[in-house]
C-alpha cells in the first residue's frame, strides 16, 4: 500500500464523471496528499504537480468486487503483490479477493494474514471476501463475525455455491445481522455434473460435456427466494444466465436488497467462440447469444449493478493440457475497461457515465459503502482515455499468469492512470503504442 | 487442385474432394489384402507412434497392421501401461515420443480436441483414432468406404444411426461425411441421448425416438454400441433399451429392403443388435473391418509417406522411367 | 528453362511397324503362346501390352492374358514424384504363378520402374519366368537390368527426355526426343 505522501496533485483539463455527485463537467481536481482538497472548473496550484487529462475521463476509483489473488497457498499462479499491480494497470484502485485461496479464508488470521500482506505490498487496496461456511464445505459456518472484525467486506463460498438451502438461509439470516452481503457462485452441482462449457450446439460440436444455463438460474432462483425471506442482501457473482437475470429483476421489482455482476467475457464473448484452447473454459462458461443480448440489456437498465472481472489467474503449464482436465478461469483486470468501451459504450448500447457507474457506484452499493470524488475524501481516482489505441499482450502483464483470450487484441480506450491515496500506482507511457 | 491433407484430425473440416479421394486411394489397398504376401516397403524406414489413451484392441490392431504391411515400424502405446497413469501431462508423454522421432502419430484420447492440442504442439502428421466425444474420422471413412462399394455411389441415401448419439464419436463423424453427401440421416434413441441440438450438426439431420419411425426407409442403418457404463447416467435398464431400439429381424423389415446394417464394433449381441441381424446377409460389420485395414493405410501412405515429399525441384529429367 | 522438340524417333506408322514386329519376336522366342502372360505397367505399358496381344490373337489365334501393374508403391523414390502420389490398383485377375511373363513398358531409362514392377510382381505369387518388352530403349541403366524385346534403342543425354505419345491416353502417336533448355 502506498505510504502517506504530501504532495500536491492537480489533475487538469479531464471530463470528471461522478455519479454519485451526477457531475459531468469539464472539472479539475486537486489532491493533497491522500484527500481531495479542492474540485471544480480551472483549478490552479502553483506548487502541484500537473496531470494533464485532456480528452480523459476522470472519475471515482474503479472498484473489482470479484477476485482470486491466490495468495496464501497458490503463488505460482499469483500473489497480492502481482496481482494488485495487473488491477493498478487496468484502473482499479480497490479489489474484493475471493476466500478460495489454500488455506480457505474461513476465519480471522487468514484474513489478517491477507490485510496485512496487502499493506506491505499491494499496489492498491485489497478488501477480502470471506467464506461463507468452515473451508467453503457447505456444513458449518464459518467465524464471519471475527472475519468482519479482521477486514471482510462480504461473504462467499465462491468457487462453488453456498451448498444447501438450509445453509444459505442460516448464512443470509447471520450476515444481514452484521450488515455483511452474501455474494453467491450460483450452480447446481448436478447439472453442473463434469460439464466444462454451456450445453447446446456448440457443446456437441465439438464434443464437450455441456452445462444448461439451469445449473445457474435454479440456484439463483433459490437465493433470490430466501433474501426475499430474510429480507438480507444478496449479491450473485459472475451471472451469465438470462434466468438468473430475470429473478435479479423480480427481486428488484419488490424492493430486496438483492444484486449482481456480470464479467467482461461474459458480455463479449458467447458459447459460439469457444474452441479447444482452454482460454475459453471459465465458470460459468461463456453462455449463449441470447444470454448475452439479455445481459447487456441489463447492464444499460440497470438490472445489472456492476461489472466484475473474476480474474482468475492459472500458472500457464497448468492451463496447457486438454481442454477436459484444464482449471477454470480467466485473467482479466487488464481488458475490463477496454471491453467494456469496445462492447458497449462505443457500440452505443451504454453511456460513459453509465460505465463508471458499474465500476464505482454499482459495486460500492453492493458493498454497502460510497465511491465519489469529493473534497475531503479518499483521493483514489482512475483516469482513462475512451479512445486510445492500444494492443494487449499478455507477456508484458505483471500477474504471473497469461490465461487469457484476448492476447493480441487491439482496442480503443485504455485506463490512463491509477491513483490510490493521491499516489500514482500506474501510469501508461503516452506516445507509445503499448 | 486438392488441397493437401497434413494432419487428419476430424471429417468436419474435410471436402468432398478430399473424402472422395481418401476412399479412391483406398481401393488399390483393398486389393491388396487379397495378395498372398502383404509386405510393402513403401513406408521401409519410418516409424509410426501408435499412442492409444483409452482401450481399444480392434482399432489400434487395425493402424499397426496397417503400418506393418506398408512395412512401416510402429511404436507402441497405451495407457495402462504408460506414464499417464502416473501422472505424467499428455504434453509430456506426446515429447517423451517426439523425441524418438516418429514420422507419423495415431492417437486416441478420451478428451475431445486432444489430437489437434498434439498436432498443434508436435512437428509430425496426426491421424486421429478417435477423441472423446468428438470425432472418429476412420471410421467414418470406412462406413462410407462401405456403404459406397455395396450401394454404387454415397449420394442421396437414407441413413439411420440408432443408440446413444449423444456420446458417440463415430455417429458425429459420420453425421459430417455422410451430410456432405447429401445423405438425409435420423437419428434415433432414449430422448436423453439423442438431444435436439444434434440437428443443429447438419441441415440433412432429424431427430426422433421411435425406432419404427426411424427404420422407415432407411437404406443403410449404423447401430451404435451401447456404452454400458452409461446406462446409469441416468439410469436406463437394459431391458428398456432393448425393448424399445434394439434392431431385430421383425424391426429390420422395417427398413428399406437390402438396407445396410453396419456397427462400428465391438457389438453387444442381444443388446443392441440381435444375432441374425448382426450375421445375416444385410450385415456389413466384416467388410467394415476389411475396409478400415484398407482405408488406414491409404491415410498412412499418403500423410506419413506424402509427409516427407517436397514438390520436385525444377531440374533433371524423370529418372524413374 | 523450357522444352523443345529436338527429333522425331517414331512415327505413327513405325510405332505400329514395330510393335507388329514385337508381338512376333515375343511369341518366337518364347516358343509359342503356352503360359505366356503380358503385364503392362502403368501408364503407358497399358495401351502397348492390350496392342501386342491383339497383335498376337490376330496372327495366332490365340488370345494371351493382359495385366496391368501400378508400381507406385514400390517406387524407391517417392520423393521426386510430387506431393500426394496416387496410388491406382493392379488389375490381374490371372495368378501369376508358374507363368512366363512379359512386362511391358514404353521407355527403359534407370532401370528403377521394371525393379519397381517386379516387386510388385514378386508380392502376388511366384512367376516362372520375367522377361522385358520396351518401345524405346534410351540407355543410361542405374540398375542391372536389360530387356529381351527392344523397339528401338536410342542414345540420349541426361538432359533429354523420350516422349511416347499415344493415342489412347495423348490423343497423337508418335515419339520425340525433347530437350530442356535454359
Amino acid at each position: 500500500m502506498p505510504t502517506t505522501n504530501d504532495r500536491l496533485l492537480l489533475i487538469k483539463n479531464g471530463r470528471l464523471l461522478d455519479p454519485a455527485s451526477k457531475t459531468d463537467a469539464q472539472h479539475d481536481v486537486l489532491l493533497h496528499g491522500p484527500r481531495v482538497v479542492r474540485v471544480g472548473p480551472d483549478l490552479t496550484s502553483s506548487d502541484a504537480e500537473i496531470f494533464d487529462a485532456t480528452d480523459m475521463i476522470v472519475a471515482p476509483g474503479f472498484i473489482d468486487l470479484h477476485c482470486h489473488l491466490r495468495e496464501p497457498g497458490q503463488e505460482m499462479s499469483e500473489t497480492i503483490e502481482t496481482g494488485t499491480r495487473s488491477a493498478a494497470r487496468g484502473g482499479f484502485t480497490a479489489v474484493c479477493c475471493m476466500p478460495n485461496t489454500q488455506p480457505v479464508n474461513d476465519n480471522a488470521s487468514v484474513t489478517r494474514s491477507i490485510v496485512d500482506r496487502a499493506a506491505a505490498a499491494g499496489a492498491v487496496r485489497v478488501w477480502p471476501i470471506g467464506a461463507a461456511s468452515v473451508g467453503s464445505k457447505g456444513e458449518a459456518l464459518a467465524e464471519i463475525a471475527a472475519m468482519k472484525d479482521a477486514g471482510i467486506v462480504a461473504v462467499s463460498d465462491d468457487g462453488k455455491p453456498v451448498a444447501t438451502a438450509r445453509l444459505m438461509r442460516q448464512v443470509m439470516d447471520y450476515c444481514n445481522s452484521l450488515d455483511l452481503p452474501v455474494i453467491d457462485h450460483c450452480e447446481d452441482p448436478s447439472l453442473f455434473a463434469g460439464g466444462v462449457m454451456r450445453e447446446g450446439p456448440r457443446s456437441i460440436r465439438l464434443g464437450l460435456k455441456g452445462i444448461p444455463a439451469e445449473s445457474e438460474s435454479i440456484c439463483a432462483g433459490r437465493d433470490v427466494e430466501l433474501a426475499i425471506l430474510t429480507r438480507s442482501r444478496l449479491h450473485i457473482a459472475h451471472m451469465s444466465t438470462t434466468g438468473a437475470l430475470e429473478y435479479v429483476r423480480h427481486a428488484k421489482k419488490q424492493g430486496m436488497r438483492v444484486t449482481c455482476e456480470v464479467t467482461p467475457h461474459h458480455f463479449t464473448l458467447c458459447d459460439e467462440d469457444v474452441r479447444y484452447d482452454t482460454n475459453y473454459k471459465m465458470n460459468p462458461p461463456l453462455a449463449s447469444r441470447a444470454d448475452r443480448t439479455a445481459l447487456i440489456a441489463g447492464l444499460a437498465d440497470g438490472t445489472v449493478d456492476a461489472i466484475a472481472t473474476d480474474h482468475a489467474p492459472h500458472h500457464p503449464a497448468s492451463k496447457d493440457v486438454e481442454f477436459d482436465r484444464a482449471p477454470f478461469g480467466i485473467i482479466g483486470f487488464e481488458t475490463a475497461l477496454a471491453l467494456t468501451l469496445s462492447e458497449l459504450v462505443h457500440s452505443g448500447k451504454i453511456s460513459l457515465p453509465r460505465l463508471v457507474e458499474l465500476f464505482t457506484t454499482g459495486p460500492a452499493r453492493v458493498l454497502g459503502i460510497e465511491r465519489k470524488i469529493a473534497v475531503g475524501g479518499s483521493a483514489d481516482i482512475t483516469i482513462f482515455s475512451p479512445d486510445l489505441a492500444w494492443t494487449y499482450h499478455a507477456s508484458e502483464s505483471p500477474s504471473k499468469s497469461r490465461n487469457t483470450p484476448f492476447d493480441g487484441r487491439t482496442f480503443r480506450g485504455a485506463p490512463v492512470a491509477t491513483i490510490v491515496a493521491g499516489q500514482i500506482v500506474y501510469c501508461r507511457e503516452l506516445g507509445a503504442t503499448a | 487442385m486438392l488441397q493437401r491433407l497434413e494432419h487428419l484430425l476430424g471429417i468436419e473440416d474435410l471436402t468432398r474432394e478430399q473424402i472422395s479421394f481418401i476412399l479412391d486411394q483406398a481401393k488399390p489397398f483393398q486389393e491388396f489384402q487379397r495378395h498372398p504376401l502383404k509386405k510393402l516397403a513403401t513406408l521401409r524406414g519410418k516409424t509410426v507412434a501408435i499412442a492409444f489413451f483409452e482401450n481399444s484392441t480392434r482399432t489400434r490392431i487395425s493402424f499397426a497392421t496397417a503400418a506393418a504391411r506398408l512395412g512401416a515400424d510402429t511404436m507402441n502405446l497405451q495407457a495402462e501401461a504408460s506414464s499417464l497413469k502416473k501422472g505424467e501431462s499428455l504434453l509430456d508423454t506426446v515429447r517423451t515420443l517426439e523425441a524418438m522421432r516418429p514420422d507419423g502419430l495415431v492417437i486416441r484420447h478420451s478428451s475431445s480436441g486432444a489430437p489437434e492440442f498434439v498436432a498443434d504442439r508436435l512437428g509430425v502428421p496426426v491421424i486421429n483414432a478417435g477423441d472423446g466425444t468428438h470425432e472418429h474420422p476412420t471410421q467414418a471413412l470406412l462406413d462410407a468406404l462401405t456403404i459406397r462399394d455395396r450401394k454404387g455411389h454415397l449420394e442421396g441415401w437414407n441413413l439411420t444411426i440408432l443408440g446413444d448419439v449423444l456420446h458417440s464419436r463415430v455417429a458425429r463423424s459420420n453425421i459430417h461425411l455422410l451430410s456432405k453427401f447429401d445423405v438425409r440421416i435420423t437419428l434415433c434413441g432414449p430422448a436423453m441421448w439423442v438431444p435436439r441440438e444434434l440437428e443443429t450438426l447438419a441441415p440433412t439431420v432429424r431427430r426422433v425416438t421411435r425406432i419404427e419411425e426411424a427404420l422407415d426407409g432407411a437404406d443403410a442403418i449404423i447401430a451404435l454400441r451401447v456404452q454400458t457404463e452409461r446406462l446409469h447416467e441416468p439410469a436406463l435398464a437394459a431391458e428398456e433399451y432393448i425393448l424399445r431400439y434394439q434392431l431385430t429381424p421383425q424391426r429390420l423389415k422395417l427398413a428399406r429392403p437390402g438396407a445396410l446394417v453396419l456397427h462400428p464394433g465391438p457389438m453387444i449381441r442381444g443388446l443392441e443388435i440381435d444375432d441374425a441381424v448382426a450375421d445375416g446377409p444385410q450385415s456389413c460389420v466384416l467388410e467394415q473391418v476389411t475396409n478400415g485395414l484398407a482405408i488406414r493405410m491409404a491415410l498412412l501412405y499418403h500423410l506419413v509417406g506424402g509427409a516427407a515429399v517436397e514438390p520436385p525441384p525444377a531440374k533433371g529429367p524423370d529418372k524413374s522411367q | 528453362m523450357r522444352v523443345v522438340e529436338k527429333r522425331q524417333l517414331l512415327s505413327a506408322e513405325e510405332i505400329g511397324r514395330t510393335l507388329n514386329r514385337l508381338a512376333h519376336e515375343i511369341v518366337e522366342k518364347s516358343g509359342g503362346t503356352k503360359d505366356l502372360a503380358l503385364i503392362g505397367v502403368r501408364r503407358r505399358g497399358v495401351p502397348l501390352s492390350e496392342r501386342l496381344a491383339k497383335t498376337v490373337k490376330d496372327f495366332s489365334g490365340v488370345e494371351i492374358p493382359v495385366g496391368t501393374i501400378d508400381i507406385t508403391l514400390y517406387r524407391d523414390d517417392l520423393s521426386t514424384v510430387g506431393p500426394q502420389p496416387v496410388v491406382h490398383s493392379n488389375e490381374i485377375s490371372f495368378s501369376v504363378d508358374d507363368r512366363d511373363l512379359v512386362i511391358v513398358d514404353d521407355v527403359l531409362y534407370t532401370g528403377r520402374t521394371i525393379r519397381a514392377a517386379m516387386n510388385g510382381l514378386f508380392d502376388l505369387g511366384r512367376p516362372k519366368r520375367i522377361r522385358l518388352c520396351v518401345l524405346i530403349d534410351r540407355g543410361h541403366r542405374e540398375m542391372p537390368i536389360e530387356a529381351t524385346f527392344i523397339g528401338n534403342s536410342v542414345q540420349t543425354s541426361d538432359t533429354e527426355i523420350v516422349e511416347v505419345h499415344l493415342k489412347e491416353i495423348d490423343g497423337d502417336e508418335r515419339v520425340v526426343l525433347v530437350d530442356r533448355v535454359p
